[in-house]
């Protein structure tokens, strides 16, 4: 299932790196995934929808995904958060149940307010981020490359199911490109 | 009004392998009260979120039937959870508010649905398959038989009294509650 960067163009990991990204929660056994509809994500959101092994729930604000987060760990369950950078502010208190109970979780953190952003209201949040997540207990790793998603992904799985670690993963702007303003 | 005590009791007699997510404050305390178990998990805190560990505790095990008990200030602050319950249809999952009308505790601050801000009425529209309060002692057993198979999403809002009760304090370490319920739970 992984995305061998040998196999492809530059141009197929460019436009493949969601893939990447749902084949690693397909090997380590994500089964709930947890998102707020975002344009960054929106390929991975559709992967995980088609996919009847894993329930796919859309939240109305991304604290609801770390309840989901903790529910689904009491019952046996692997689940990771899709959310865009603007709503990690919105997890902040809810972010203590997994440092205090050792929920393993990865949180896929595509990036506004940086590299090319149009909309000045995207940048302070996006300025905070990764400090956030740091604050609140997450190890943050950021990709800035395509043909790096799926190996820091993939590690970035690994350590938080293998061991009840907190693990936020931004994906940078400048991978996922900037907002299109006119469609 | 129900004595919050009474009709938590009540509805966790003979509770079999019922999973319950307590909310934080006087719902972990009534479940704590009610005895001790370790399919329990009770929350001292992420205010707002009770609900939805409920959703992903019951659709990570669908074969059980989970219960959440939380008071009326918990279940405000996560009232988005209620749409996304509704989107997900969780035949397995009840939801119990355990509703004074009050902060019980920071000072016992009036609510919103002392205001009359009705969650019955919400639930039903966020597409739950059953919405009701209840105010009577006599009705804690057709809840507890809700909780163990109604067709949810299920709420109840359970009208109980403002009195203050004394605290029954359980577990508090986040780690030691939840192994011991995953463990609990890799037995049933």
């Amino acid at each position: 299932m992984r995305v061998r960067s040998s196999l492809h163009t530059t141009t197929d990991i460019e436009a493949s790196w969601p893939d990447a990204i749902y084949a690693q929660f397909r090997r380590v056994g994500v089964r709930q995934v947890g998102y707020v509809p975002d344009a960054g994500h929106s390929r991975l959101i559709a992967l995980c929808r088609d996919d009847p092994d894993i329930a796919d729930v859309v939240l109305t604000t991304e604290e609801e995904g770390v309840g989901l987060v903790a529910g689904a760990a009491l019952g046996g369950e692997r689940a990771a958060l899709l959310m865009q950078s603007s709503g990690v502010g919105n997890c902040i208190n809810m972010f203590s149940l997994l440092r205090n109970c050792g929920f393993g979780c990865v949180v896929l953190v595509t990036m506004r307010g940086e590299f090319g952003e149009f909309n000045p209201w995207q940048v302070p949040m996006g300025a905070i981020t990764e400090d956030v997540l740091r604050l609140a207990g997450f190890l943050t790793y950021r990709v800035e490359q395509a043909d790096a998603v799926d190996e820091i992904v993939g590690a970035g799985c690994d350590m938080a199911y293998a061991g009840d670690l907190q693990v936020a993963i931004l994906l940078s702007q400048r991978l996922i490109g900037p907002k299109q303003w006119t469609r | 009004m129900l004595d919050r005590r009474d009709f938590v009791s009540q509805l966790l007699i003979d509770r079999g392998d019922l999973l319950v997510v307590s909310g934080l404050g006087s719902a972990t305390y009534d479940v704590a009260a009610a005895g001790d178990h370790p399919l329990n998990f009770y929350l001292w805190g992420a205010m707002g979120g009770a609900a939805m560990i409920g959703l992903g505790l019951a659709l990570a095990r669908p074969k059980s039937r989970v219960a959440v008990l939380t008071g009326d200030g918990d279940m405000l602050m996560g009232l988005g959870s209620l749409a996304t319950i509704g989107v997900k249809q969780p035949r397995n999952l009840a939801i119990v508010v355990l509703d004074n009308a009050h902060y019980g505790e920071t000072g016992m601050q009036p609510s919103h649905t002392q205001a009359g801000v009705d969650l019955v009425a919400m639930a039903l529209a966020c597409r739950f398959t059953h919405a009701r309060a209840v105010s009577r002692i006599a009705e804690a057993a057709a809840v507890r038989a809700l909780l163990h198979a109604g067709d949810g999403p299920i709420l109840v809002s359970a009208r109980i009294g403002s009195d203050d009760v004394p605290r029954v304090l359980p577990l508090r370490d986040g780690h030691v509650i939840k192994q011991r319920f995953v463990a609990a739970l890799n037995s049933v």
